[in-house]
């Protein structure tokens, strides 16, 4: 393999005297790369050495040894991650040398290393790159070096600025208009300079459109591959309808595939916005699909169908028999990826046709290969209804039992959020999705404890049934102790504790509970988990005791009581003096009440003595009786202000109260709230403003004003008031959930409390519209001008660069445009639209073609 | 100012198996730290996978295709939308050429010429766009430029 004899060598022996001496001491490229090969252990001495060494030749008068320092600094950065930056200034001293291979080495470094960002030197460059991209029509140049041009256009799409563009861009437009080898680069240059400076539009984009219809098949492909560019996501791609009939022309007659592709992602984008362009174009894409040899081709037009023709019946056909024919290649897993791919893009509308292939998908959940699995994932969940939804689900969770890390994650992941949604639109049996819950919980790897403990609080205070069967669920998880030590776990088990809890009546046996809330090893909790291991235990006490009192349950008798007074005291005793507030703080509730019910010896027993346990107990009952539900989000919004209370008034006397006291004072207002007086379910009622200092002044006031400040001591409760205020954990007016929708469901769906529908919506949809319509909304206003203008103009009309006329016409015009867009383009408003352009420039065309113009478009609809 | 530019091929990569870089050309801005994070993580992802599995793998928010030819992994960066075939044949087409052009290269070819990859590449492949797809077209083309030399 004899390679072209390297260049710095050769030449340096060539050049004059004064810098052989330099040239000979200079290693030339190839040196570098042997001596930075030549030892690998010390390569990062080598490299700096050789950096040190190019710092100092670059800085040379010579051309020559600048351009091998500048060649070894470009292998250099961009192989071992060096930064140029320093070399800026002297590529660009070799930018305008006479030899074209100082001027290729130049504009490699420059187009590798420079970037608006980074350099501000750019800007000098302008100059050199017009000169280069002009100089075809001078006549010096042209002969040495015809592809000269060639250079700055691959700088300018690479390294250029807003700035940068707007000066050069009027050189692109010769070259755009010429059909040479260069034409198709200039299309490429022309669409990045489009995207980073929108005011060049009025400039670029006739002479871009105008490549669409060249006879180069190069330049169309360029062309098309520009606007399929410009119009893709985030931008806006409605400016470039009116090139629908042109680009349809390419789609018809082009021989090349990826021509046709690229012409076929525009038709994407634009169908959506003209549904009768998809009309027109079912008949090339079917037959592309009936006789095309070419799978990216036939990929692409699978692709384009059903997400933009999916009503044209005929072409589904095909479309889904390719994708059947992709999912079938065994021997191919891109083929079958493929496959996988475009049938999930046949969701939610085509179901049947994955209900066909759900073998073939439920088989490439197992495939070793990590991509395929993910998309038969996506596929499955995208397949997954009501009805198949345990199914489904089920199968995913054991094969997440059985997968690594990180798919396992990503099934219960995709399994936890399809089946949440909508309030749990998906579940059926909420038995089976508890116990669901409880084994996704103990799969090995799962990392998804938060969800899933927030799942199932959720589902206990919306869904009643379901509570039976949820704390079912938790009292398995409690009792086993090895889940204690699963730091991923602490929340399923906190969770589980406080629905044993909150639903301690479903529970068959309150003294295993406690035991298992109590047991040695919760100690390995974190304190909030503890926290909540403890307010359970006190409720189950609680329960157990009042239901001894009330003989209701058989589990419940004195011994059993007595044991877990004495377990509770021997556990929890020592936790008393815990440093942690929480822990420390429900530790001494629990042994509080532990010790006033300690009494109770006899049911049977004195009654005066024992009253007032019992009355303890009936309250304490009481406290937790009370149910809890979901609190919708605009629960405060709902509440209404009752009509003998004047807010603002209030306030309002207030502030001219403030006034008089110290600053101190002031600055604690915020602590003075409403709080409606209700029984909290938890019995850390915040009793008012407690960081109020009271001074003198204000006591009075309160005491006046008694009405609008809530007390913070029971016994001085308004009745009434508390009356007008409902309780924060009232539900609030709702839908129930359908009832009854599936008929043949053996068992009843069981009524989920939803407060507002659409609560959980994302809303993140609508500010994403909203941020792309802000997006590039220059460049897409700037291209409707155009386009819509051009029309008015006639074929022939020479756009000025004066931008001050073009800038009053842009807003005369815009305003109209957004109208005709719309809706039907009536000759008459174009007449109209075009002669108010015309004011100012000559009038090039009459009126006439306007009207001959926009016919073409309405039939080619049509 | 940060421009996003939207661009069909975000960067390719030739990367060998032990992880070293002999090609890297990117069409999109990055620092030099983020070239280098992102080479470190292409390659990982792109080394481990086995020879039956497909030459498609996600990354990031966008695409990788790739193929290893020899003892090289050529890597593509594409957008998710994008078809996959396409710029499978794009990179064979690549491949062959630089086949032709060295004589049956192999991976020293491309360690001591790499300013005539990078001339290969900028011939067929401009600002992201494929320019050339006819591989005659490209050679012949380079067969001018050498003459220049």
């Amino acid at each position: 393999m004899a390679s072209p004899p390297p260049l710095p060598s050769s030449t340096s022996v060539l050049s004059s005297a004064s810098s052989l001496a330099d040239s000979l001491f200079q290693r030339s490229l190839d040196d570098l790369i042997k001596s930075v090969r030549s030892d690998p252990s010390s390569e990062p001495s080598i490299i700096a050495r050789s950096l040190s060494e190019i710092r100092r030749e670059i800085r040379s008068s010579d051309p020559l040894t600048k351009s091998i320092a500048l060649q070894k600094l470009t292998y250099l950065s961009s192989l071992h991650f060096h930064s140029m930056s320093f070399a800026a200034f002297h590529t660009l001293e070799l930018l305008p040398s006479p030899s074209p291979q100082t001027k290729r080495l130049a504009y490699l470094a420059a187009s590798l290393s420079f970037h608006p960002s980074t350099t501000e030197l750019l800007p000098l460059a302008t100059h050199q790159l017009h000169k280069d991209l002009t100089s075809l029509s001078t006549s010096s140049s042209s002969s040495s070096f015809p592809f000269l041009p060639s250079l700055p256009l691959h700088l300018l799409s690479l390294a250029s600025s807003a700035d940068l563009s707007s000066h050069l861009a009027p050189d692109l437009v010769p070259l755009l208009s010429r059909s040479s080898p260069l034409q198709p680069k200039a299309v490429a240059a022309t669409y990045r300079v489009l995207s980073l400076c929108p005011s060049t539009v009025p400039v670029l984009f006739k002479p871009l459109v105008d490549c669409l219809s060249s006879d180069n098949p190069l330049t169309v492909s360029a062309a098309v591959g520009a606007f399929c560019e410009l119009s893709a996501p985030p931008n806006d791609p409605a400016p470039y309808l009116p090139l629908a009939p042109e680009i349809y022309r390419v789609l018809v007659n082009s021989r090349s595939n990826w021509t046709l592709i690229k012409a076929l992602k525009i038709f994407s984008r634009l169908v959506p916005l003209e549904p009768r362009l998809g009309t027109r174009i079912v008949e090339p894409l079917s037959k592309f699909l009936r006789e095309s040899q070419a799978k990216s081709l036939v990929l692409e037009c699978i692709k384009t169908v059903v997400s933009c023709l999916p009503t044209h019946t005929e072409a589904m056909r095909l479309a889904i028999d390719k994708i059947k024919e992709l999912l079938s290649s065994d021997d191919d897993p891109n083929l079958r990826y493929l496959g996988l791919q475009t049938l999930g893009m046949l969701a939610p509308g085509h179901l049947w046709a994955l209900e066909e292939s759900r073998e073939v998908v439920a088989q490439s959940l197992t495939d070793p290969d990590r991509s395929i699995c993910h998309e038969a994932l996506r596929v499955m969940m995208a397949m997954t209804l009501q009805e198949n939804s345990i199914e489904s689900c089920t199968l995913l969770v054991r094969q997440a039992a059985k997968s690594d890390p990180e798919f396992a994650n990503e099934i219960l992941d995709s399994v936890l959020t399809s089946c949440s949604k909508d309030f749990y639109e998906l579940v059926v049996d909420f038995d089976w999705y508890v116990s669901l819950l409880g084994e996704m919980a103990r799969i090995v790897h799962c990392t998804k404890g938060d969800e899933i403990s927030r799942q199932l609080v959720d589902i206990g205070l919306r869904v009643r049934d379901a509570r039976p069967e949820l704390v079912r669920v938790a009292r398995e998880l409690l009792i086993d102790p090895s889940l204690l030590g699963n730091h991923f776990l602490y929340n399923v088990l906190s969770a589980a504790a406080w629905i044993s809890g909150e639903y301690v009546e479903f529970s068959k046996d309150p003294m295993e509970l406690v035991e298992a809330l109590l047991q040695p090893r919760t100690s390995l909790l974190p304190t909030s988990a503890r926290a909540v291991y403890i307010q359970s235990v006190l409720k189950v006490l609680t329960f157990s005791c009042n239901s001894h009192i009330d003989e209701s349950s058989s589990l419940v008798n004195d011994t059993v009581i007595a044991r877990m007074l004495s377990l509770i005291e021997m556990t929890v005793g020592p936790l008393a003096e815990s440093e942690e507030a929480e822990v420390e703080d429900r530790v001494r509730n629990l042994l509080g009440v532990v010790r006033l019910v300690a009494n109770i010896k006899d049911l049977s027993g004195d009654k005066d003595k024992d009253g007032m346990i019992y009355e303890v107990v009936r309250v304490m009952d009481a406290l937790f009786s009370d149910e809890m539900g979901p609190v919708s989000a605009n629960a405060q919004k709902k509440v209404s202000v009752p009509e003998d209370l004047d807010l603002k008034d209030n306030l309002a006397d207030l502030s001219e109260f403030i006034s008089d006291n110290d600053a101190a004072m002031s600055r604690s207002n915020p602590s003075i709230l409403f709080y409606p007086q209700s029984c909290n379910a938890s019995e850390e009622v915040e009793v008012g403003p407690t960081s109020v200092a009271e001074s003198t002044s204000l006591k009075e006031h309160r005491k006046r004003h008694g009405l609008y400040y809530l007390s913070t001591d029971k016994e001085t409760t308004e009745p009434e008031l508390t009356e007008d205020y409902p309780r924060v954990n009232e539900t609030l007016p709702l839908s129930n959930g359908d009832t009854t929708r599936r008929v043949k469901v053996t068992k009843l769906r069981p009524t989920v409390v939803k407060l507002d529908e659409g609560e959980d919506l994302a809303t993140s949809s609508s500010l994403s519209t909203k941020v792309e319509a802000m997006k590039d909304d220059p460049l897409s206003g700037a291209i409707k001008d155009v386009l819509l203008g051009k029309k008015g103009n006639g074929a022939s009309s020479s756009f000025d660069a004066s931008s001050s006329s073009q800038g009053k016409g842009k807003d005369k015009v815009k305003g109209k445009e957004i109208k005709s867009k719309k809706g039907e383009e009536g000759e008459s408003k174009d007449r109209h639209k075009g002669r108010r352009k015309h004011k100012h420039r000559k009038e090039p065309a009459p009126p006439v073609s306007v009207a001959q113009e926009t016919p073409v478009i309405q039939d080619f609809l049509l | 100012m940060v421009f996003v530019l939207v661009s069909q091929i975000r960067f390719i990569l030739l990367q060998n198996r032990q992880g070293k870089t002999r090609l890297a050309k990117y069409y999109v801005p990055l620092e030099d730290s983020e070239k280098h994070k992102v080479e470190y993580e292409v390659h990982r992802l792109v080394v481990n996978r086995d020879p039956k599995f497909t030459n498609f793998v996600e990354f990031r928010t966008h695409k990788v295709i790739y193929r290893r030819y020899a003892g090289l992994f050529f890597s593509m960066c594409v957008d998710i939308t994008d078809n996959e075939l396409a710029y499978l044949e794009c990179i064979h087409l690549f491949v062959e050429i630089l086949d032709h052009f060295f004589s049956n290269v192999c991976e020293l070819d491309l360690v001591f010429n790499f300013h005539k990859v990078y001339l290969i590449l900028d011939e067929f492949i401009l600002a992201g766009e494929l320019q050339e797809t006819s591989k005659r077209a490209i050679i012949e083309r380079m067969g001018e430029l050498e003459k220049q030399e």
